[in-house]
């Protein structure tokens, strides 16, 4: 009749969890790790949604249903960001290599 | 006549709507309902958050001087402060569904204060700053350099995606007050928790959106 009951410890351990990544996260950004910063941010970001998402959300708990709807809105955004990227990141033709160009025609004024 | 309509009414309270079978089957429904339209608003972001990364890619150097111009410690101090609106939620759904009125009550009240303290960090140190700074497009921006129309971009952005996500937080503000209202006159005791359990989702769902906007906006761009 109430769902499922969490117990308070839960929610209080998720909510230290969540604390602590996001002093990593700050504290990560501060040193020089090249690309690696957006990773390691990006992925911090995507360990504390799952946090929420699981326990204070209760998609732990959820039918199957629920979670097949999240889950398609998610590889929605996935489509939206990796597609539109694709396109933007080949708009422009690559410079042809050395090499592969295809032989000029001798001048036909020579003769 | 009068007997059968007593075990009738017993069994459909006032809260469970006719056309549901019982109240699992109606919160169920609540639930999955309220999903939808948060996947409705993850698409909604998600095409702030797509242009955000376009033009990060296009203009990566003027997005980094942007980033650094953000005070790493407001978003910081917001992002534990979100986090913790988002604990008193839960335990406001979780009094709600142990039928605990008075802390059902607390709780919400305050979700309701750490998120006026967000709005007020985000007012008060954030944006007035910007303002200040001549870093509000449209009203004023310079910041000479060699990246200025990008870093006014990143600025575009900035205020665009905190702003649609204060405005999140103001409607949210909102929906607890009138919960507080619905729960100090009874309405959710005996076992009626759906509206608690939606709006915790909203919630939830608009701390997650900070979760992402926190590292994108304030600490991608490099700190050392």
């Amino acid at each position: 009749m109430t769902g499922h009951v969490v117990p308070v410890r839960v929610y209080v351990g998720i909510f230290l969890a969540l604390l602590v990544l996001t002093g990593l996260t700050t504290g990560v950004a501060f040193v020089d790790l090249g690309p690696w910063n957006t990773v390691a941010a990006l992925a911090i970001a995507g360990v504390k949604m799952m946090l929420v998402a699981l326990f204070f959300m209760h998609l732990r708990w959820s039918s199957s249903l629920t979670r097949i709807v999240v889950l398609a809105g998610f590889f929605w955004l996935a489509i939206l960001i990796a597609f539109t990227l694709t396109d933007v990141g080949t708009r422009y033709w690559s410079p042809t290599p050395q090499g592969w160009t295809a032989p000029t025609p001798a001048p036909a004024a020579q003769r | 006549m009068a007997e059968a309509a007593i075990p009738r009414a017993a069994e459909h309270p006032p809260y469970l709507a006719h056309h549901f079978s019982d109240i699992e089957q109606q919160n169920e429904a609540g639930t999955l309902g309220m999903w939808v339209f948060l996947v409705t608003e993850i698409m909604f972001f998600g095409g702030l958050f797509a242009g955000y990364t376009i033009y990060r890619y296009l203009y990566l150097p003027g997005f980094e001087a942007g980033s650094r111009l953000l005070e790493v410690q407001f978003g910081a101090i917001n992002t534990a402060v979100l986090i913790g609106s988002s604990l008193t939620m839960a335990l406001a759904v979780r009094s709600a569904q142990l039928g605990r009125r008075k802390a059902l009550i607390g709780f919400l009240v305050l979700t309701i204060l750490l998120g006026l303290v967000f709005l007020g960090v985000k007012f008060n140190f954030e944006w007035i700053h910007d303002y200040h700074e001549h870093l509000v497009p449209g009203m004023g921006f310079s910041h000479p350099g060699p990246h200025e129309p990008a870093i006014q971009l990143f600025f575009c952005f900035y205020f665009f995606m905190t702003g649609l996500h204060a405005l999140h937080m103001i409607v949210g503000v909102g929906i607890m007050a009138v919960l507080i209202a619905m729960a100090a006159r009874g309405k959710f005791d005996g076992g009626h928790y759906s509206p608690i359990e939606v709006s915790g989702l909203y919630w939830h769902f608009v701390d997650i959106v900070w979760i992402f906007l926190f590292p994108l906006l304030y600490l991608v761009g490099g700190r050392y």
